[in-house]
C-alpha cells in the first residue's frame, strides 16, 4: 500500500498534501500524434515538448520532421539529423526520445528497397532526374513517401512483437496545408486512380484516418492563429481526419487584477496619484512623464487581455481538450522544452 | 502614433526613399511564415500610392477582412483599383489583386495554344495535379504573375511600381527557387526521356541512359502505375509543340528580381527561427548579387519609457507601501512596465544577432499593435512606423 508520511494511505480517499489525482487522460490509444499550426506558432517546440512528455516512465517516443528544416536538431542542440533514427534526449523516469529528420528522397527508395527490393537501382534513378521528379515535382507522391514513412514507423514491431515505439510525434506542415498533407488519398487521386501508389495511399490512410492518430493544432491567443485554427479544423473533420486537441502557446497571465483592468479599460485611473507615488517610489523620472507612460502601459495591457479573452472564447466553441502552455521568459532551450513537457504531463498528456 | 519599437543598432532602413525613388519599380516583401509579409506588403503599397505612385500590390493569401478592406471581395486574379486611394496631388493609385494559382496556370496556357489543344492540356489529369497541388506551383505563379503585371506596366503604364507578397513556403528561398525548379523539369531531360519511348531509348541519350532507361519506365511504372506515365507523357507533349521555355519564363522573371529596380524587404519576427530564415534570405539575395532594401523587424514590443529600466521599475515597485488601491495599482504598473521592457530587451538581443551578422544591412521595426490590421487607416499606422522610425 502507499503510505504519505508514514501513514497507509486507503485508495479512493483524497489526502491533504499528497499528489492530486491525475486528471483524465487525454488521446488515450493514440499512437500517433500529428502537430500542426500557423507559421510562428511554435509547433516544432511543442512538438518537441509533447515527444518528451509522451516519453515519460520510462516510454520510448520518436519525433519526425518532414520539412528539411533541421528544426528538431536546433531545440535540442544536436548536430543536424540524417535520414536516421537518433536518441535526442532522456525523459524522466528513463524515458527516450528519439528523432527522425525525413527527407522525401530517401523515403522514396526507402520504399523501393520495402516493396520491390530496388534499392540498388537508386542511384540509377537519381542520375536519370527521376527521384528528383518522384519527390519534388510529382504532385501529391512526395506527401505519400512522408506520411508514408511516419505509418511505417508506428506499425514497426520489435522482435518481441512490443510497438517499437509508445508513440510518434510529427511536426507537420502548417495548418493552411495540413489537410491535404495528411489526406493522400484525394492527393494522389488525381495522379494514380489505380496501382501501387494507389495501394500504398491506402495503406497510409488507414492509419492515418484511424483512432491511432490525433492531429493537434498549435495556436496563439491571436486573431490570426485562431482564425486559422478554426478554419483547420473545420476542414480536418469535414476530410473525416481525427482532430485531437489544441495547444495555446506562449500565454501570459495578466500582471493586473481584474479590478485593475477594469479602471484601466474605462479609463479611471488617478494618474495625479499615480505620478506622486511614482516620485515616492524613488524614481528620479519627471513624475507626471512616468504616470502618463505607465497610464498608457496598462491600457494596453487591458486591451490586450481582452483580445487574448475573446480569441479564447472563440477557442471554447471548438469544445476540444485545450493544454495552455506559458511563455518562456528565457526563450525556448532545452530546460524550457523539460518545463513544457511537465506542463503537458500536469494536463493529462500521457 | 503609439509607442514606437526599439532602435536596432544598424544603418536605419528609411522605406520612404525606396518608395519614392522612381527607379524601384518592383519591390518583394519576404521571409518565415507567420512574420506578417502580406500586411507589411499592402501597408507599402498603400503608402506609396499615397505619395504618388501608381501602385499595384500582388498579395497571395490575405486574411479575409484585409482583403475586404483593400475590395478584394471578387476573386478573379486581375487587379483591381481600391476605391478612394490616392495622394493629395490627385497622381497615386493603389490596385490590388489576391493570386489565384490555378486560373494563372490555366490563362498561361489558354493564352498560348490554340483552343483545342488547350482544353486537351486543361483536361489533363496530370496537369489538374500538376495545377493545384504541386508544392512549387504557387511560387512559380507568382512569379509568372508579377511578369504579366510588369508587361503590363510596361505596356499600358496603369502602374509604375509592384508591390509583390511572397507564398507560404517552407522557406523563403523557396519563391527563388521553385519556378526555376519547375521550369528545368519541363523543359528537362528526365520529362524528354519519358515521352520519348516511341523515337526509341537509344537515340539522343546516350548508351548509359539507355540502359537506365529500361529499368526507369519500369521503376516508375511499378511506382506510379501506367496510367500515370501516360497522362504525363500526353501533357509534356501537348505543352511542348505549343509553347516551349517553361524555364525561359522563369529565368526572364527570376532575371527582373536581379534588376536593380527591383527592392526586397524581409520581414521578420523577432524570434529566433524567423530571424534566422531571414538571415538565411539575405546571404541568398548577396551571394546571387540581388537588390535587398533592408530588414524589417515587424511586431516588436513597444517601448513607452525607455528610462526607466526593469531593475528600477522593480526597485520602485518593492519601495511603494501596497496600502491603498493606487499603491498597490501602480506598483502593478510598475511591474507590467517591468515585464515589457524585459520582453523588448530580449527582442533586441536577437534582433541584433542579426545585425552583428549582416552589419551593412539596413533595418528597422514595428511595433506590435493590439489587434490585427484589417483596414486602410490601420495600414496607414504600419506604414507610418515603417517610414518614422524614432
Amino acid at each position: 500500500m502507499p503510505t504519505i508520511l508514514g501513514c497507509p494511505m486507503r485508495p479512493g480517499w483524497t489526502y491533504a498534501g499528497a499528489v492530486s489525482p491525475q486528471p483524465h487522460a487525454l488521446w488515450p490509444g493514440v499512437a500517433l500524434h500529428v502537430v500542426s499550426g500557423k507559421g510562428g506558432t511554435g509547433k516544432t517546440t511543442v512538438a518537441a515538448a509533447l515527444a518528451l512528455a509522451l516519453a515519460k516512465d520510462g516510454r520510448r517516443t520518436l519525433l519526425m520532421e518532414v520539412e528539411g528544416r533541421q528544426g528538431i536538431a536546433q531545440l535540442f542542440d544536436v548536430p543536424p539529423l540524417p535520414y536516421e533514427e537518433r536518441r535526442v534526449a532522456v525523459a524522466p523516469g528513463k524515458g527516450e526520445v528519439w528523432a527522425l529528420a525525413v527527407d522525401a528522397q530517401e523515403a522514396l527508395l526507402d520504399y523501393l528497397e520495402l516493396f520491390y527490393n530496388l534499392r540498388r537501382a537508386g542511384s540509377a534513378l537519381r542520375k536519370m532526374g527521376a527521384v528528383d521528379f518522384a519527390t519534388t515535382i510529382a504532385p501529391g507522391l512526395r506527401d505519400v513517401l512522408l506520411t508514408g514513412k511516419a505509418c511505417e514507423v508506428v506499425r514497426r514491431k520489435e522482435k518481441g512483437a512490443s510497438d517499437a515505439y509508445d508513440a510518434v510525434v510529427l511536426d507537420a506542415p502548417p495548418t493552411g496545408r495540413i489537410a491535404k498533407f495528411l489526406n493522400v488519398n484525394s492527393e494522389v487521386s488525381g495522379l494514380a486512380k489505380v496501382g501501387p501508389i494507389r495501394n500504398h495511399a491506402d495503406l497510409v490512410m488507414n492509419v492515418i484516418a484511424s483512432p491511432r492518430t490525433a492531429v493537434h493544432l498549435v495556436t496563439l491567443l491571436e486573431e490570426m492563429p485562431v482564425q486559422e485554427t478554426m478554419d483547420g479544423v473545420a476542414e480536418l473533420q469535414q476530410e473525416g481526419l481525427p482532430v485531437g486537441g489544441v495547444f495555446v502557446n506562449m500565454t501570459r497571465t495578466p500582471v493586473l487584477t481584474e479590478e485593475q483592468l477594469q479602471q484601466s479599460r474605462s479609463g479611471n485611473l488617478p494618474i495625479g496619484e499615480i505620478a506622486e507615488l511614482a516620485k515616492q517610489s524613488g524614481l528620479r523620472q519627471d513624475p507626471a512623464l512616468v504616470a502618463a507612460a505607465l497610464v498608457q502601459e496598462a491600457q494596453d495591457h487591458a486591451e490586450r487581455v481582452d483580445l487574448e479573452r475573446r480569441e479564447r472564447a472563440r477557442l471554447d466553441e471548438l469544445k476540444l481538450p485545450t493544454v495552455d502552455l506559458p511563455l518562456l521568459s528565457d526563450g525556448v532551450d532545452l530546460g524550457g522544452l523539460y518545463e513544457l513537457a511537465k506542463i503537458m504531463g500536469e494536463a493529462g498528456v500521457r | 502614433m503609439r509607442a514606437p519599437g526599439f532602435r536596432l543598432d544598424a544603418p536605419l532602413l528609411d522605406i520612404d526613399d525606396v518608395l519614392a525613388d522612381p527607379k524601384i519599380r518592383i519591390i518583394v516583401c519576404t521571409g518565415a511564415g507567420g512574420v506578417g509579409k502580406t500586411t507589411t506588403a499592402a501597408a507599402l503599397a498603400l503608402r506609396a500610392a499615397e505619395c504618388g505612385r501608381g501602385v499595384c500590390v500582388l498579395t497571395i493569401d490575405p486574411a479575409k477582412r484585409l482583403a475586404q478592406a483593400m475590395g478584394l471581395s471578387v476573386l478573379d486574379n486581375t487587379p483591381r483599383q481600391v476605391p478612394g486611394v490616392t495622394s493629395p496631388d490627385g497622381s497615386g493609385s493603389l490596385h490590388a489583386m489576391m493570386l489565384d494559382m490555378k486560373r494563372t496556370f490555366d490563362e498561361v496556357v489558354e493564352g498560348h495554344a490554340d483552343p483545342d489543344r488547350a482544353q486537351a492540356i486543361l483536361a489533363n489529369p496530370f496537369y489538374q495535379a500538376l495545377s493545384s497541388s504541386f508544392a512549387g506551383t504557387q511560387e512559380y505563379m507568382a512569379m509568372e504573375k508579377l511578369g504579366q503585371l510588369r508587361t503590363r506596366a510596361d505596356s499600358e503604364g496603369t502602374w509604375d511600381l509592384i508591390v509583390v507578397d511572397t507564398p507560404p513556403s517552407r522557406s523563403a528561398l523557396d519563391f527563388l527557387d521553385a519556378p526555376a525548379r519547375l521550369g528545368s523539369f519541363l523543359d528537362g531531360r528526365f520529362i524528354r526521356i519519358l515521352t520519348a519511348p516511341a523515337r526509341g531509348a537509344g537515340r539522343g541519350i546516350g548508351k548509359l541512359a539507355a540502359l537506365g532507361f529500361g529499368i526507369f519506365t519500369g521503376v516508375l511504372n511499378k511506382i506510379l502505375g501506367a496510367q500515370v506515365l501516360t497522362d504525363i507523357g500526353t501533357f509534356v507533349a501537348a505543352i511542348d509543340t505549343t509553347f516551349g521555355g517553361f524555364r525561359e519564363r522563369a529565368d526572364a522573371t527570376y532575371a527582373l528580381l536581379k534588376d536593380p529596380g527591383t527592392a526586397f524587404v524581409v520581414i521578420a519576427a523577432p524570434e529566433r527561427d524567423a530571424l534566422r530564415e531571414a538571415s538565411y534570405f539575405v546571404e541568398r539575395l548577396q551571394a546571387d548579387g540581388m537588390p535587398l532594401a533592408g530588414l524589417v523587424v515587424n511586431r516588436v514590443q513597444q517601448i513607452t519609457l525607455p528610462d526607466v529600466t526593469p531593475e528600477q521599475a522593480l526597485a520602485a515597485a518593492e519601495r511603494l507601501t501596497e496600502d491603498s488601491s493606487s499603491a498597490r495599482l501602480t506598483a502593478a504598473m510598475l511591474r507590467l512596465h517591468a515585464e515589457r521592457q524585459q520582453i523588448a530587451a530580449r527582442q533586441r538581443h536577437l534582433a541584433e544577432r542579426f545585425t552583428a551578422a549582416h552589419p551593412g544591412v539596413p533595418a528597422t521595426t514595428v511595433p506590435a499593435l493590439a489587434e490585427d490590421v484589417h483596414d486602410l487607416p490601420g495600414l496607414r499606422e504600419i506604414g507610418d512606423y515603417l517610414a518614422a522610425p524614432t
